[in-house]
């Protein structure tokens, strides 16, 4: 109590929720139980306006599963009716926990979440089958691009770089591995250059935000707009004249891993993915590693928290923030590939289509933590996937809206989940020295 | 170590705030620099850190010129630093704040943290310090905080230490504490550097003295040197040392607090069951180190605070509930704390300050708009009574000096309609000069009969202003006392401490 | 005082003289992106920042004419003998970067190959009419600014307004007087809705505006596409395109210089919004407290200023300008219905209106009026020399970056510095 520091901070990091607007005091334990009663309610809604008779099936198997899981069946409007009571004892627990001034625990978000997207498959396939495992598996494909802009965008912020390039990154990450995917025929040459091609946005970012202190929101909106145009215009003018030779990339193919491929369930959703999961795995590993726990990290977390005090042992601030988001930029280069080399397999305009800002999005539901900014993505990749299964086997849901989830989710996320986050002190405030 | 500065300057603009200074620090001893606020004495110290990087002059340690690129360089010549406002990571622990820039690691870079912890643990033991290595600094008290500044100088074995303005933020306990520490240190033979403003520490501690001001050398003092003449020195003119003023002439009770709880953002009970009185024409003043609680209930009375219970009323008006623009309309002057911050708008000019908390009605403002006429009119009287020195009505709050940036804020504030003001830390960061002009305009607000709640971390300032103390500590009061109670008495209470003899007086 | 972990603002002790303002940094200066805090034109050109500005404008011009030369035809077979026969090169060069800028100024300003003087000039109407939309939305965009608010969504502002201000242009029957400005002010108000979200949840939950108005982008997005699926709302009968039916010739702007030209009363509206901007920013309480909480929040708050109330207002405000400039493409620009893409990239163009123009309302009007040259100067480019109008995106971005960023440009043009440190 009788410390300064729990005084409200004058200036909010970065893209933190204000603190000076609204009160934050256990906003997470009030807003939760409103949160999940909406959710609710409007769960029991669609079940009452459009019931719907039959089974639902869930198939856990992949077709070339070792061990063959069995099919579950139930029956949809009861199933649905059975999560709606849960859901509604789960909103009660919440609400419970409020008035006794407890704190909210994350299992109950997360059992809600199961409950309720059960009972929402459950009505919204009724007469049909969903495939678990494509559900998931395409969830963790589609997730790439932002799990690895996602990662992008927590190194920067913790260095104190608001990276809203991230899309810009993505962009100019996926021209560049085209590009050079179709020259050299090699798709890993395609992802190095992938990675060159986000550091240089990144590097770009970092003249104006770090050396000439331009407010880095307003660079990385402007870069966007810049990669954006200048990929247009190249593709306009040099990639489509020569689309045989410039953007025919040779992609990553699927490959599965002995023994983890062949685990029932989580096999087939995470161990048959092309290489480029592989590579994910093995930097959302390395960066959760290297910043909590070597000598890299704990000054790169300085410098985003308190980069004076960073200056005054003798820590370069300017130049560890460069390295930081050069690295940065890089991985989220590496996402862009994606979609060249893997998704749609030759470059077009804007394909990236605001996938950056969902990953920013991911950062920031993430509380700027690697780990818990790829669950985030991975919830966003699964919610843009849900909308492909949904309409693949004619759900009542009008597309549009399955399509405006995520972006919703993200709304949700930022306005009323996230509750009291905390995102690096000097996150957004350039360094000056004297 | 022996250090020598010689010539040292260093401009920022047009503004000299070094102006060829030099300095001998012996080792064994400890050196004061004493100087008003903006005399340079922080920018000096910056400069012999790496900082700052000083336009003319040189430093010599041990007889060896250094050029210092950063801060590193410092460190790794045997300077260390125990900042006024500390360079410690909020987030991070003792052990991980203490090797941030000197760690030791393992294979690949891996932190070695068990290396640091024994560190600490080393360290904290030869000078009796209480601090576990694996505490989060932002959770430790502001004292234990400092020791671990102090840690952190003596892990990369510096020789000659400076301690900025160290005492600001402590009891007058914790004061002696660290004065001890000092002592102990000098007789390891290190050199101490000795950054204060306030008189009494200088003479208790120091082995030597050299004044500063308006960014030179003015002599050396004596510590065995009168208070007075130090003073002097120091403002470069006779100082009133103490604020001039009659006895109140006491009105009604004008604001009553009753049962005051006011809980943060986080969720802590900041003030806990305070109670108090005001009568008109009375200044009662709060003491207390910083971070008990005065910032919450300043604020709490402004209606800044959003989680407030209990019972504030002013003239017999309940404020509890209402909005801050409601209580501003009541009546309530507010001087915030930190004027950066509460009290101005930076990129705003003088003129566009001025009505601040007055853009809802007259006098400036008729059908929606803005009387411009009436505002100018307004600020050129106001920049003439306050004598705020500035190039005219239009020049921008951020350019004007601490002192005159009060002034502004002061002047806003008075020549409202008041039926309470509430200041705090109204002089600090101030220079002496606006200090005796700022206390002046307080002492005669109460003497209109008007009732003032000062809050002030400096004890010669709430003695000084005082027709009652309010001791706090940790959001509750200690003991309300006369203001001729001897100042050993208000150091205890500020440590929590209730002498058993004590009798609150009431109003 | 001394707290750990807020970041202190950099105060070198002020030295000696109280008189003596404390010099601004100059590398505050820097931060040009913020709501400039000088007010006056003259100082700007006093210190160098109007030379910067023009020197900006000079390099992004310089990179965009090395982009084209770099994807000429005729510029990459002369590279190959560059040494044997330079001359070859350089004229291919010059004809290149020249038959590009030609071309611009054909579109944008005064196109000299045809006879009839009116329709010389009509380029320069083209030039208003981009400019018009531009202006609005830049309007919205530096207001919001002003208030510290990064608003983002233009798109999803100027969406839901083109699409409500579509509805009334289409479905309802009424006499020109009340049709047309019922469709603009629908259009507003929806558009002031939308914008009020963004607003509304940073004031209720803190909830930062740049995730949440670019979140809205999209929804409003989906939003449109499925009201253009639905016959009640925006739907034509019997089209499986997401287009609506035309405007009724009611709710159509009408033209201001006759029917030979395309210029319509939006680019008016937009002059109109300028001078209210200008009043409302500089002379209202309103626009008063709108820059006191953009300038210092918390010395708002404490002068009793409602923040929040502040944050929901001004993103009305700024959202409404924005659905002004949907309105003024739906009913205006392009009356053939409601599309998905009736923003036309504006909403972000926008931003570097905003940019450019210092979030001044004549300094936007400036922008505005730039960045409809470029819009109408790229288009005949692209149709006459090939050269994609994507070109005009990154010489645009380029300049905000550059004028954002003074002290670079003096760097490469190896200026004296602003002022010695």
């Amino acid at each position: 109590m009788s410390t300064l520091t729990d005084q409200p901070t004058p200036e909010s990091g970065g893209l933190a929720p204000d603190a000076t607007v609204a009160p934050t005091r256990s906003a997470g334990a009030r807003k939760l139980p409103v949160v999940l009663g909406v959710l609710t309610l409007g769960l029991g809604l669609i079940l009452v306006l459009s019931s719907h008779s039959g089974d639902t099936t869930f198939q856990l198997a992949a077709d070339t599963d070792f061990v063959a899981l069995p099919d579950i069946v139930v029956p949809s409007g009861p199933t649905g009716w059975v999560m709606v009571l849960a859901c509604l004892a789960l909103t009660a627990e919440a609400v419970r926990r409020m008035l006794g001034h407890l704190r909210q625990p994350t299992w109950i978000p997360v059992v809600f979440a199961i409950a309720w997207m059960t009972g929402f498959l459950s009505w919204a396939a009724a007469d049909n089958s969903i495939r678990v495992v494509s559900l998931f598996g395409g969830a963790v494909a589609l997730a790439i691009p932002l799990v690895f802009g996602a990662l992008g965008g927590v190194l920067g912020e913790r260095a104190g770089v608001v990276n809203i390039a991230i899309e810009g990154q993505l962009l100019l990450g996926a021209f560049a591995a085209a590009i050079t995917a179709s020259t050299t025929g090699s798709p890993w040459a395609g992802l190095v250059s992938a990675a060159i091609a986000g550091a240089l946005v990144a590097l770009i970012l970092g003249l104006f935000a770090i050396t000439y202190f331009v407010d880095q929101v307003i660079v990385g909106v402007v870069l966007n707009v810049l990669v954006l145009g200048l990929t247009n215009f190249l593709f306009r003018q040099v990639l489509t004249p020569n689309a045989q030779t410039l953007n025919a990339p040779e992609g990553f193919d699927r490959v599965p891993i002995p023994v983890l491929g062949d685990i029932p369930l989580v096999g087939p959703i995470f161990f048959r993915q092309t290489a480029l999961v592989y590579v994910l795995y093995l930097v959302v590993a390395l960066v959760a590693y290297a910043l909590y726990r070597t000598r890299w990290g704990l000054r790169v977390r300085a410098v985003g928290e308190h980069p004076k005090a960073a200056d005054t042992v003798g820590i370069k601030v300017n130049r560890t923030r460069y390295r930081t988001i050069l690295l940065a930029g890089a991985i989220a280069g590496m996402g862009g590939a994606y979609y060249t080399l893997v998704s749609v397999s030759q470059f077009n305009r804007e394909l990236t289509n605001g996938a950056g800002y969902i990953a920013l999005a991911a950062v920031i539901f993430g509380k700027w933590d690697p780990i818990r900014a790829t669950l985030a993505a991975l919830l966003f990749g699964f919610a843009t996937n849900l909308q492909g299964v949904l309409s693949a086997i004619g759900s009542p849901v009008p597309s549009q809206f399955m399509l405006a989830l995520p972006y919703v989710v993200t709304l949700f996320a930022v306005a009323g989940l996230v509750g009291r986050s905390r995102a690096p002190a000097a996150d957004g405030v350039p360094y000056k020295q004297q | 170590m022996r250090l020598v500065l010689r010539g040292i300057t260093k401009r920022f603009g047009s503004v000299v705030a070094n102006d060829s200074i030099s300095l001998t620090v012996e080792p064994g001893e400890i050196h004061c620099l004493l100087g008003e606020n903006g005399a340079g004495k922080s920018t000096l110290m910056n400069v012999l850190y790496g900082l700052y990087k000083a336009d003319e002059g040189e430093i010599e340690l041990d007889g060896e010129v250094q050029h210092f690129t950063g801060p590193g360089d410092a460190m790794a010549a045997g300077i260390g630093m125990v900042h006024q406002h500390f360079m410690l990571i909020p987030v991070f622990t003792v052990a991980e704040n203490v090797m941030l820039g000197n760690e030791s690691t393992g294979f690949a870079g891996t932190l070695d943290l068990d290396a640091a912890r024994t560190r600490v643990t080393e360290i904290s033991e030869r000078f009796g310090f209480q601090v576990s290595p694996d505490a989060i600094v932002e959770d430790l008290p502001v004292g234990v905080q400092q020791r671990v500044e102090i840690i952190k100088a003596l892990s990369r074995d510096a020789e000659l230490l400076v301690f900025d303005e160290p005492t600001a933020v402590l009891t007058p306990q914790e004061t002696d504490e660290l004065m001890d520490i000092m002592r102990q240190l000098r007789e390891t033979g290190k050199a101490i550097v000795f950054i204060t403003h306030k008189l009494r520490e200088v003479r208790e501690v120091a082995d030597r003295i050299t004044v500063i001001r308006h960014g030179k050398v003015v002599g050396e003092a004596d510590p065995q040197a009168s208070n007075a003449e130090l003073a002097s020195m120091m403002v470069g003119r006779p100082v009133e040392l103490v604020v001039h003023k009659d006895e109140p002439a006491l009105g009604d009770d004008a604001l009553v607090v009753r049962d005051l709880r006011v809980i943060d953002p986080a969720g802590h009970v900041q003030v806990d069951g305070i109670s108090f009185t005001i009568r008109a024409g009375e200044v009662l003043a709060v003491a207390g180190v910083q971070g008990n609680g005065q910032t919450e209930l300043t604020e709490a009375l402004l209606g800044l605070q959003d989680d407030v219970h209990g019972s504030i009323s002013l003239d017999g008006v309940e404020l509890v509930g209402r909005s801050t623009r409601k209580i501003l309309d009541a009546g309530v002057g507010f001087i915030p704390e930190d004027r950066q911050v509460d009290g101005l708008v930076p990129g705003f000019t003088i003129a566009e300050n001025l009505m601040l908390n007055r853009s809802f009605k007259s006098p400036f403002v008729a059908r929606g708009a803005l009387r411009l006429g009436a505002l100018r009119a307004f600020a050129e009287q106001k920049l003439r009574e306050y004598d705020v020195r500035a190039r005219d009505i239009d020049s921008l709050a951020a350019n004007l000096s601490g002192g005159n940036q009060q002034k502004v804020v002061v002047a806003r504030e008075l020549s409202r309609d008041l039926r309470l003001l509430v200041a705090a830390q109204p002089t600090r960061g101030v220079d002496v000069g606006s200090i005796e002009f700022i206390h002046k305009q307080i002492v005669a607000t109460r003497d209109s009969g008007i009732p003032v709640l000062v809050v002030s971390t400096e004890l010669d300032e709430v003695v000084a202003l005082a027709d009652r103390i309010m001791v706090l500590y940790r959001g509750r009061v200690v003991g309300i006392v006369p203001a001729d109670t001897p100042r050993e008495t208000l150091g205890l209470m500020m440590t929590g401490e209730r002498p058993k003899d004590l009798k609150d007086v009431v109003a | 005082m001394s707290d750990t972990d807020k970041p202190q603002p950099a105060e070198p002790e002020p030295g000696t003289q109280q008189t003596a303002p404390r010099e601004v940094d100059p590398a505050e200066d820097a931060a040009a992106a913020q709501p400039d805090r000088s007010r006056s034109v003259l100082r700007d050109i006093a210190t160098g920042n109007a030379l910067s500005g023009v020197l900006a404008v000079f390099l992004a011009v310089l990179v965009g004419s090395v982009m084209i030369a770099a994807t000429d035809e005729g510029v990459r077979e002369t590279v190959g003998y560059v040494t044997a026969r330079p001359s070859d090169f350089f004229t291919a060069l010059w004809d290149a970067v020249s038959g590009a800028y030609t071309a611009m100024f054909r579109g944008a300003i005064f196109n000299n190959l045809v006879d009839d003087p009116a329709q010389q000039w009509r380029p320069l109407t083209e030039t208003l009419k981009y400019a018009g939309p531009l202006i609005l939305g830049g309007l919205g965009v530096g207001l919001a600014f002003r208030a510290a608010l990064f608003n983002i969504g233009g798109r999803g502002q100027m969406l839901i307004a083109g699409g409500a201000a579509g509805w009334v242009g289409f479905q309802l029957d009424l006499p020109m007087a009340v049709h047309l400005p019922l469709a603009i002010i629908v259009g507003m108000v929806f558009g002031a809705l939308w914008g009020g979200i963004a607003g509304l949840l940073k004031a209720r939950t803190g909830a930062h505006e740049v995730i949440v108005t670019i979140m809205l982008n999209y929804v409003a997005y989906y939003l449109l596409f499925w009201a253009l699926t639905k016959e009640a709302l925006l739907k034509t009968p019997g089209s499986v395109n997401p287009k609506s039916p035309p405007m009724h010739d009611t709710a159509i702007l009408p033209k201001v210089l006759g029917d030979r030209f395309n210029l319509h009363l939006g680019f008016v509206l937009a002059l109109v919004a300028v001078a209210v901007v200008w009043w409302l920013l500089n002379r209202s309480t309103l626009g008063y407290r709108i820059r006191a909480v953009g300038e210092n929040p918390h010395a708002a708050r404490a002068s009793g200023i409602n923040v929040g109330k502040t944050y929901t207002v001004v993103m009305m405000i700024a959202g409404s300008l924005l659905g002004l400039a949907g309105v003024n493409q739906v009913l205006g620009t392009v009356t053939t219905g409601v599309s998905l893409d009736l923003d036309a990239s504006i909403g972000f163009d926008a931003i570097t209106v905003a940019l450019l123009g210092r979030s001044r309302p004549l300094g936007i009007l400036a922008a505005g009026l730039l960045f409809g040259a470029f819009k109408a100067g790229g288009f005949t480019m692209q149709a006459s020399e090939n050269i994609s109008v994507d070109l005009v995106l990154v010489v645009q971005s380029l300049i905000v970056l550059f004028l954002a960023a003074p002290a670079l440009v003096r760097t490469i043009f190896r200026l004296p510095a602003q002022e010695a440190k």
